[in-house]
Formats: structure tokens, C-alpha cells, sequence
């Protein structure tokens, strides 16, 4: 669903817009350099779970504001899976309306501050500005900006709740409270829909949660979101299994019309290498979950987490160097990625490899574990390495490591994370025998809409992608959303 | 929500809870298990569910008090709720009609195997119980599986209840004497690894009904894998049941061990407390 142009075209020739951008000249906005993130100190940080990115000043953001040209043809919103209208968010910040500025990302996404913080804009909005296509400069610091104008509106006190339509009495059910459940909740709700959105964790917000890191995105941040959800009327049962607790089919005679499952990847992948169940060798998602969702690492919690001196995460995406850097702060001497192809390939994101760094994490790359070693308690103390190097590419486009023979090589260990992905959690397909899913285990969705094979099931995020970010599975419920609205209102005129 | 509204002592350590979860009551089949947590800062733990009353809307929990969390759950009073309750979790015991059963339960064990004693029963097979544990005492539910049983050998490792000696002996006795057609084990990991020898002696299937480690419960973090027939499986979505036969136990019973000292000292601060109070 793309926003219209001539939309975005009479926006921009709002009169206070145009003021704005006769304020400077782009000769002026395009001298001006990138505004630097300011950051707690790495030898500060990983002694707690402060967040790494401190936001940006009034004053920062409103220079950084100034560099985007407020271009004719904003293509930076073809990069954004929400579609902000990110030409007047950041207009607005110029001007110095920060709570408008914040008004305009929540016009399309039920969770900017989170966006501002955990989105990889360099590869999505950012990579689209003008300044980087064309010019070959520093894009605008559009996430910075977006955070900058979330964190505003929170912490002035003044959040302002997003327009809703009438109640219209139908009732939707939403299967999962992470980010795409969240996305498509507010956008149903905005349309007058009475939304329930299951979750069957104690806590609402599904990897916000349990999987990413206070230190990269604090839950008070997510609660706030999630409760700017339920002022706009969208309800929320926690300890809720649909499909287990109750099925689709008592939802239905409970007067549900139409569902949203995003239940997310849930199932952890391992190697299936040797040894890999000794006791200290657990997934991302477990060593995540207990700090994150559990607290585990506060003395005052039940939940008992084992840490390590010497961790070694497995993996190279966002989640291993989430679970290597809370390592390092659960006060491992060593904390390593183990990591089989380069530094180049690495699919986490430039910033939280570089913060990573920065925090004395050891990345033993082009190397892999083939094999676990136990004391006599079955609790891992060595890991046998294989060095590897890179061949021809593979079908992902990377190139493919092969191993080296005799290369291998012991290095001791007291807890391994493996963090080499995730499967999509069976719990909805096993209750559903006739929705249509992929040999993956994925559900299966028109492209578009999102539509299941079951007409009044639409689905989105890691449920259908398999494993992605948190921006894309917003994307999808703010698609499926449109669809669903779509779907009911032609169901209501036929 | 999840109100206590039964409380009962079998022993000192073994208390049956009956908690209002009119959803999970009527959902729950035989084999099916929850997750609770008591209190904010509380810890995520596996319950097999004992029975329901779906008329009623309760489900019952029994909790053998080995750890801060059980410790917590059995302090609990009529009245009280329980902070979280999510489930039925995992798949259902597959009930069908095989002929002769031999079900054993180790302990607090035998909780979990009433409500497959009694859907056996009613699949109309002819269904002999051993109730195993290390002292009178420690025998739980005894009527309940009688009512469901063709016959109950009550086994104590001290004598001071039925006869003498292990779970082992007993099922010896019935093999030996009749054909089993399978077998049901339910008790502590080290318990059903010698059971689950013992009817692999006589070839008789046997399924165990695992209890492991776990966070989530719902196959998020894979605490809760062992290994069954080589493979790697989750005991929270792929059982809490398998082929006893294939269950890698030493493994699980390492496994058990994981966290073991952590929550020693977590039990010994928790009480101390409790006296400080």
C-alpha cells in the first residue's frame, strides 16, 4: 500500500513547509555535516544495562533537521516499510514542533521510539536519502530524528493519543503482541475496530521483551508504546496460547470475525554438532529471555542464569551480538563471537558490531564449532574450532566458507550461545491443519495482503518471513491491516 | 484470575492445589502441562495438569516442594492467585485401546499418571498400576488410581507400605507373570531411566513423560531439549511424552543438573528469610 503522491505533494506545499524551506539554502543544508550520536562510554556501559545511545539534543536535532532538503520526490519513504512521512516529521522538528514532529510518525507507526532505536535505517530510509544516492554524502540521521521526536513527546508528558473512528463493533483478534501484532492493532483500532491482541507470554511485547537488550531498547520504552495502544482502545490477554487456551473456532463463537497471527520465529535452530547439550551451551533465545524477560541477572528474581567467564556466542547476526554484549555485562572476561564466514558478510548492523567492538568483544571470524567438550558434570568447558575460508558464493549471494582441514583448534569455554537462527513457531499451523504453510514451516500469505489460505486469517512478521527485523514485521501488520479493513468492509457491502 | 480454591497436604512436602482456569479446564486433555509463575519476580515453572473439572472451571496442580519455586506455589493459600497460568501446553498422551497397560509412578509422578490411568481405563483397557515411592508417606492418590485400575501394586523402597523394594521389582513381577502391551512411565528422570530398561528387557513399548528445565514453554528457548533416538527434541512442543526406549536419560539427567547450585543457594537464602520474617 504506497502513500499517494499527490498526498505527499499537497503536505509539502503547506505554507508553514514552504517557509521552512525558504529559511536556508540547500547550498546552506547540504554544508552542514551529520550530527554524532552521543554514547555512554564503553568501559561505563557494560558495567550496567544503560542504554549505549544517549538521543540527541534540541539543538542537534534541530541542525540535523536542517540538512534534509525536504526533496520534491522524498524518496527516503520508499525505504521505510511504514511509509513516516518522514519529510515532515523532520520538517517539524526544524520549526522546533517537536510534539507535531512526533504526531506525524505515529500517523503510521504505533511504535516510533522503538523504530528510532532498534531499525536498520542504513539500510532502509537512510540508504534512500538524497544525500547518500546522489550526492554520495552522510544521509540525513533520519532514525536519530525519529527517536529524538519519540523521546520528546514521552518525556514532555504530553503524548498525544492517535485519532480512532467510531466504534464499529467487529471484533478482531490479534495472535501475538510483538511488533507486527502491535502495527496491525493500532492501525485496526484506528479504523473503529474492538482489537484483542493475545500473547502468550506474561508480558506484552514479544522480542521487544524477551529478545532485545535494555541496553538497546529499554522495556519502559516498550510499555509506553503498548500503553499508548490501549488508550486508543486496543485490549491485551496476557497467558493466552491461541490454538492451546482456546482455539480459533471457540474465538469465532466468542465473536471473533477476522485474526492476525504473528507469533513470530520461536523455534531456536542448532547445529547438531556434537556435544551441543551439555549444560552451558544454551540458544540466543534462552540467554536472552532469562535476562531480558526474566531479569535473571537481578538477585532479587528467581530465574537463575549461569555467568559465564569465558562465553562464546555462535553467529554473526543482531541477536548474537545482543547475547555477546549482555555477556560482557553479566561480567564474562571473555566474551567472543564465533563466527564462520568474514567480518564483511556479517548480517548484524554496522553500528551494533562497531558498539560491540568498542566493548572489548573478541570476533574469532571465518571460524566454526564442530564439537563440545564437558567436565565430568556434563558442563561445557571447550569448544573445538575449525578455521574456515571463503569459496564461491552461495545461493544467499554470499560467499560460501568452507572449512580447512586440520585447522581445528580447542578454546576453553564456560558457557556457549548459540545463535545461528530461528524456526517459525509450529504452536498456530499444528492447531490449524488447514492453513496452508511451507515446507519451512512458514505460513503461507498472499504477497500483498497478507491473506492466509483461511479467508479471515491474515498474518505477518517472522510467522511468514521466517526470520526478519522488527521494521518489516510492521510493515506487514500495518499491510495486513489495510487488507483486513479492505476485506471486511467489501464482506459488509456484498 | 487463577484463584486457589482447594488446598490439601498429601505430605509434608506434597500439597494438591485445585486453581479456577475455566479455559485451560476445558481445553486439557491427559499428558498436557502448564506454566506458572508466582509473583513479579518469579521464576517460570512446567506443572503437569492432575485433572480438571471442566463444570467447575478448575484444574489440579500437585507440587512436590524441591526449590524457591515450588516452595513459593505450596505457600500459597485458598484465596490467593497465581501471578501467571498459561496452557494446556504440549501434545496430549495418544490414548487408544492396546489391551494390557502397565502404568508406573515414581513419587509425585503418580499425579500426572491418573489422568492417563483413567483415560486408558475408559479406552477400555485393562490398565495395572504401580505406585512407587520411598516411604508410606510419600504414596499419593492412591484411591484416585484405584478407581481406574484393574489392579494397584504399591511398591516403598523401606517396606513401610505394600511391598518391599523398587518400581523395577513390581514391574518385573507383572511381566513376568502376563503380557503387557505397553507401558506408561512417570516419575523422577533417574526412576523412569531403570523403568524404561527394565520393560526394554521384555520388549514391552514403553512412553515416559518427561519433566525437564524450561523458560517459555512454547518451544522459544529450547531449555527443555533432550535427546530421543539421537535426535535433538523439545519436551515442551515435541512432548512431554516419547518412546522411553530412545530417551537419552544420563543426558537428561545432567541436564536436570544445570542450574543445580545456583538454586541451592537460592533455596537456602529463600529460607533463610522465611526465618528472618
Amino acid at each position: 500500500m504506497a502513500v499517494s503522491k499527490e498526498y505527499l505533494k499537497e503536505e509539502r506545499e503547506q505554507a508553514w513547509r514552504v517557509d521552512i524551506r525558504k529559511l536556508l539554502k540547500n547550498k546552506e543544508r547540504t554544508g552542514l555535516t551529520r550530527v554524532h550520536m552521543g554514547e555512554v562510554e564503553a568501559g561505563e556501559r557494560i558495567k550496567s544495562n544503560i542504554e549505549v545511545n544517549s538521543g540527541l539534543t534540541e539543538e542537534e536535532a534541530v541542525n540535523e533537521a536542517r540538512r534534509c532538503l525536504d526533496c520534491p520526490d522524498p524518496t527516503c519513504i520508499t525505504g521505510c516499510p511504514v511509509e513516516i512521512n518522514i519529510p515532515k516529521f523532520i520538517k517539524r522538528i526544524e520549526q522546533g514542533e517537536f510534539l507535531k514532529a512526533a504526531q506525524v510518525l505515529k500517523e503510521t507507526s504505533a511504535l516510533p521510539a522503538v523504530c528510532g532505536r532498534v531499525c536498520p535505517q542504513e539500510k532502509q530510509c537512510e540508504a534512500k536519502c538524497f544525500y547518500q544516492v546522489k550526492m554520495k554524502k552522510d544521509p540525513v540521521a533520519i532514525g536519530y530524528l525519529e527517536r529524538f521526536a519519540a523521546d520528546y513527546e514521552r518525556e514532555s508528558g504530553q503524548i498525544s493519543v492517535p485519532e480512532v473512528a467510531a466504534p464499529n463493533g467487529i471484533k478482531i483478534a490479534v495472535i501475538g503482541s510483538g511488533p507486527a501484532g502491535l502495527t496491525f492493532a493500532g492501525d485496526m483500532a484506528k479504523h473503529g475496530y474492538d482489537v484483542t491482541v493475545f500473547e502468550a507470554l506474561h508480558e506484552i511485547g514479544g522480542v521487544l521483551k524477551y529478545g532485545i537488550p535494555e541496553f538497546r531498547l529499554p522495556n519502559s520504552i516498550v510499555d509506553v508504546e503498548i500503553n499508548n495502544l490501549k488508550q486508543m482502545g486496543v485490549k491485551f490477554e496476557n497467558n493466552f496460547i491461541v490454538g492451546r487456551t482456546a482455539t480459533i473456532d471457540d474465538l469465532k463463537e466468542e465473536g471473533f470475525e477476522a485474526f492476525f497471527t504473528g507469533s513470530g520465529a520461536g523455534l531456536p535452530r542448532f547445529m547438531n554438532i556434537p556435544g551441543e547439550n551439555y549444560i552451558g551451551i544454551l540458544s540466543s533465545n534462552e540467554y536472552l529471555t532469562r535476562v531480558n524477560l526474566m531479569d535473571a541477572a537481578n538477585p532479587k528474581t528467581d530465574t537463575p542464569i549461569i555467568s559465564g567467564k569465558n562465553v562464546a556466542v555462535i553467529g554473526g547476526g543482531n541477536t548474537a551480538m545482543d547475547s555477546v554484549r549482555t555477556a560482557k555485562r553479566l561480567g564474562a572476561d571473555r566474551a567472543m563471537i564465533i563466527y564462520r564466514r568474514s567480518m564483511e558478510e556479517m548480517p548484524a548492523r554496522v553500528e551494533e558490531v562497531k558498539h560491540a567492538q568498542e566493548e572489548g568483544i573478541e570476533f574469532l571470524n571465518l571460524t566454526n564449532p564442530v564439537e563440545y567438550f564437558a567436565d565430568e558434570n556434563g558442563r561445557v568447558n571447550k569448544v573445538r574450532a575449525q578455521k574456515m575460508e571463503l569459496g564461491e558464493p552461495d545461493s544467499s549471494g554470499r560467499r560460501r566458507p568452507v572449512p580447512m582441514e586440520g585447522s581445528e583448534y580447542d578454546i576453553e569455554v564456560d558457557t556457549v550461545v548459540v545463535s545461528v537462527g530461528v524456526s517459525p513457531n509450529p504452536l498456530i499451523p499444528s492447531s490449524l491443519p488447514q492453513l496452508e504453510t511451507t515446507r519451512w514451516g512458514t505460513i503461507v500469505v498472499d504477497e500483498e495482503k497478507l491473506q492466509t489460505s483461511i479467508p479471515e486469517m491474515f498474518a505477518g512478521g517472522d510467522i511468514v518471513r521466517g526470520g526478519a527485523t522488527v521494521i518489516l514485521a510492521m510493515g506487514d501488520g500495518r499491510n495486513a491491516a489495510a487488507a483486513m479493513h479492505q476485506y471486511l468492509q467489501d464482506k459488509l457491502n456484498a | 484470575m487463577n484463584r486457589i480454591v482447594e488446598k490439601e497436604f498429601f505430605s509434608e512436602n506434597v500439597v494438591r492445589l485445585e486453581i479456577e482456569a475455566p479455559r485451560i479446564a476445558k481445553a486439557r486433555r491427559a499428558g498436557h502441562f502448564v506454566i506458572v509463575k508466582i509473583g513479579e519476580t518469579g521464576e517460570r515453572i512446567p506443572l503437569t495438569i492432575a485433572s480438571s473439572n471442566p463444570e467447575k472451571g478448575t484444574i489440579t496442580l500437585v507440587i512436590q516442594r524441591v526449590g524457591v519455586s515450588s516452595r513459593r506455589i505450596t505457600e500459597l493459600e485458598v484465596g490467593d492467585e497465581i501471578t501467571d497460568l498459561v496452557g494446556p501446553l504440549g501434545e496430549a498422551t495418544h490414548i487408544e485401546k492396546v489391551g494390557t497397560v502397565l502404568a508406573c509412578g515414581g513419587g509425585v509422578g503418580v499425579a500426572p499418571l491418573l489422568p492417563i490411568v483413567e483415560a486408558l481405563k475408559k479406552a477400555g483397557n485393562k490398565v495395572i498400576t504401580i505406585l512407587a515411592a520411598r516411604t508410606k508417606d510419600l504414596i499419593i492418590l492412591e484411591d484416585q488410581i484405584r478407581q481406574y485400575s484393574d489392579e494397584v501394586i504399591v511398591m516403598t523402597d523401606d517396606g513401610s507400605y505394600g511391598k518391599k523394594g523398587l518400581v523395577t521389582d513390581g514391574m518385573k513381577e507383572v511381566m513376568e507373570r502376563e503380557k503387557v502391551d505397553q507401558s506408561v512411565i512417570i516419575g523422577p528422570a533417574i526412576m523412569m531411566k531403570f523403568a524404561a530398561l527394565t520393560t526394554k528387557e521384555y520388549n514391552v513399548p514403553t512412553v515416559a513423560s518427561l519433566n525437564t528445565i524450561m523458560v517459555d514453554g512454547t518451544g522459544m528457548c529450547g531449555a527443555c531439549r533432550i535427546t530421543v533416538g539421537g535426535k535433538t527434541k523439545f519436551v515442551c512442543v515435541d512432548g512431554p511424552e516419547f518412546d522411553a526406549h530412545q530417551v537419552d536419560f544420563d543426558e537428561m539427567l545432567l541436564r536436570l543438573n544445570g542450574y543445580k547450585e545456583i538454586e541451592k543457594g537460592a533455596e537456602k537464602e529463600y529460607l533463610k528469610s522465611k526465618d528472618n520474617k
